[in-house]
């Protein structure tokens, strides 16, 4: 309750606390907020010439190239975004606490080995190493976000990593194992709530890159496959008329722009609050 | 120094093996047989088994490995399945259209990033720092695809200042590269901003500004040249992002470099051309890293006495 206090004395972190609070209510409440279903083509969704219709009229958002209302695939599309981006970063983030907790407390050779591996998979920039997954396995929802977990906790596990060599070193760690505790008590009730800042802010800054990457995926075709609805798949089916129809590319464009952000402006201001040493760093 | 040198030296060849093994794996975990793909729809059963003989698919994980590796250092990253040709010189002869674009977008990531940093940290707590850090929010939050295609929208499809797609002229350059460079530009901004603020506080400023030298000198010339040391650092994660911003950029652009051999793989299930181009820049990626731990010291005599 404090920190939510806190960030919203923020003026950014208020921002992006609204925008994240519209967007998740627009997703949860899709189908009673939007008038028509997002994979009609609509009869009247085409103007006469077969183009599709701008913003405005019976049409928030417009149509698209198909005549389906954009308003209804934005909605829809948020589902599949916020779906990916609290899953896959939820998976990432755990995959990044176990390692690098495991690394952190262990040492020798096993932590030298996981770390080691660490910086192996920081070797391959994330959207190839994602690209070429996704090209391997059929792209579904569940495989997208499994392929941006799988590519997005190097970072997390790098940070638990360095704190938790920290932690472990710390006089109440080695006062709590001269009294007997064993490893599983003092690494889950002693370093654990001390990673957890870390992780909150890394869960919801993540959630800004899982978004990013999640559209880009379906951007390029291989992250979550049409008629179902997503930010970046919307685009891509439209890509080649922005031309003629650049709201079918910026109003879902500018949509993914302001999620994304917000996840980066409340991630920020978490930061400053849960972690005061950190203040003012990126 | 020499030794530590000489290690990271052996650890990017362990870094090389790993990525190499990586993809390996990822090949050989493939639901489709590649020797049914190279066959074709009209192969007997005995023409598959043929081909896989010749490919070595017929022997065990280990050798199969071991081959692969040889084939790497001999420069085979293997076959094209679409267009039936090597792998490496497709990817070479690209090569070049990608790294002028890379250096295009580095120029405007460090002029953007060097400069808002700066700015920022002179003026720390004030209006101008805090819309700064808000815009490299926005820079590090957008969408390329978006980005690259307002940039179109703008400034080809309605003010006509630049060609829609293509490469040649510089005019064709300068789109692609704003796109690439923005994203970068944003993270630049934010951790040129802390190292400045970090190296502003310390006493041998404080001494400059006192024996009378200007602001403008004291920040470019005693205080920048310290905090350029953890930039130089993440070159590395630095081209691993402009690998990936290749990639799009080169697609909505036609920009004929690697990232758009990789897009029009992907297209094609062209996993052998996928797995190069992953393969190559994690090669620049290590290289990067490499080459920041050899400049380092150049840049800072400190590390050179260690």
């Amino acid at each position: 309750m404090r920190v939510l206090r806190e960030l919203t004395r923020r003026p950014s972190a208020l921002f992006g606390l609204i925008v994240v609070a519209i967007v998740l209510l627009a997703a949860i409440f899709a189908p009673w907020i939007a008038h028509f279903s997002p994979d009609d083509q609509l009869a009247d969704g085409l103007s006469l010439e077969g183009a599709p219709l701008p913003p405005g009229g019976g049409h928030f958002f417009g149509t698209d190239t198909l005549g389906r209302d954009l308003f209804a695939r934005v909605l829809f599309g948020a589902r599949t975004s916020l779906i990916i981006g609290l899953v896959a970063n939820g998976v990432a983030v755990a995959i990044g606490l176990l390692v690098g907790l495991l690394a952190g407390y262990l040492r020798g050779t096993a932590g030298n080995l996981l770390m080691r591996f660490t910086d192996l998979m920081m070797a391959f920039p994330a959207l190839l190493l994602a690209i070429a997954l996704a090209a391997l396995l059929k792209p579904s929802l569940w495989i997208v976000a499994m392929v941006i977990a799988l590519v997005n906790w190097v970072q997390v596990a790098r940070i638990v990593y360095t704190e938790t060599r920290g932690l472990v070193e710390r006089d109440f760690i080695v006062a709590e194992r001269s009294l007997g505790a064993g490893n599983s008590r003092i690494i889950l009730f002693h370093i654990l709530p001390h990673l957890m800042p870390t992780a909150i802010v890394w869960g919801t800054l993540g959630i800004a890159t899982t978004v990013l990457l999640e559209a880009t995926l379906s951007f390029l075709g291989i992250g979550v496959q049409p008629p179902q609805p997503s930010w970046g798949n919307i685009i891509f089916e439209s890509q080649s008329y922005f031309q003629d129809a650049p709201w079918l590319v910026f109003i879902p464009g500018a949509i993914i722009l302001a999620t994304a952000l917000s996840f980066n402006l409340i991630g920020d201001a978490l930061r400053d609050i849960l972690d005061p040493t950190q203040r003012g760093r990126l | 120094m020499g030794s530590f040198l000489a290690r990271r030296l052996v650890q990017a060849v362990l870094i090389l093996l790993g990525v190499a093994a990586i993809t390996f794996l990822l090949l050989y975990c493939l639901p489709a047989d590649p020797a049914v793909l190279i066959a074709g729809r009209s192969a007997t059963p005995q023409m598959v088994t043929a081909i896989r003989h010749e490919l070595g698919l017929d022997q065990p994980l280990v050798m199969q490995f071991l081959h692969y590796v040889g084939n790497l250092l001999h420069g085979d990253l293997g076959r094209s399945y679409t267009q039936k040709t090597e792998v490496l010189p497709l990817i070479l002869a690209r090569l070049p259209a990608t790294l002028v674009l890379m250096a295009a977008g580095i120029v405007v990531e460090v002029a953007l990033g060097l400069t808002f940093g700066i700015i920022a940290a002179v003026w720390r707590g004030g209006f101008v720092d805090r819309s700064v850090m808000m815009l490299s929010f926005v820079g590090v939050s957008s969408p390329q695809f978006v980005v690259a295609l307002l940039l179109l929208y703008v400034f080809a499809a309605t003010l006509g200042w630049f060609p829609m797609s293509g490469f040649g002229t510089a005019r064709h350059v300068v789109l692609p590269a704003l796109t690439l460079g923005v994203l970068g530009a944003g993270w630049y901004a934010r951790m040129v901003r802390s190292a400045m603020i970090e190296v502003l506080r310390q006493d041998y400023v404080r001494t400059a500004h006192a024996k009378g030298l200007s602001g403008r000198r004291v920040v470019l010339r005693h205080a920048l040249p310290n905090a350029l040391l953890p930039i130089i650092a993440m070159v590395g994660i630095d081209i691993g992002q402009f690998m990936s911003g290749v990639v799009v950029v080169e697609a909505v652009y036609g920009w004929p470099g690697i990232g758009q051999l990789a897009w029009q793989a992907i297209q094609q299930v062209d996993v052998p051309i996928i797995m190069g181009v992953t393969l190559v820049s994690a090669l620049a990626i290590v290289l990067g890293n490499l080459l920041a731990d050899f400049v380092a010291p150049f840049v800072d005599p400190r590390i050179r006495s260690q």
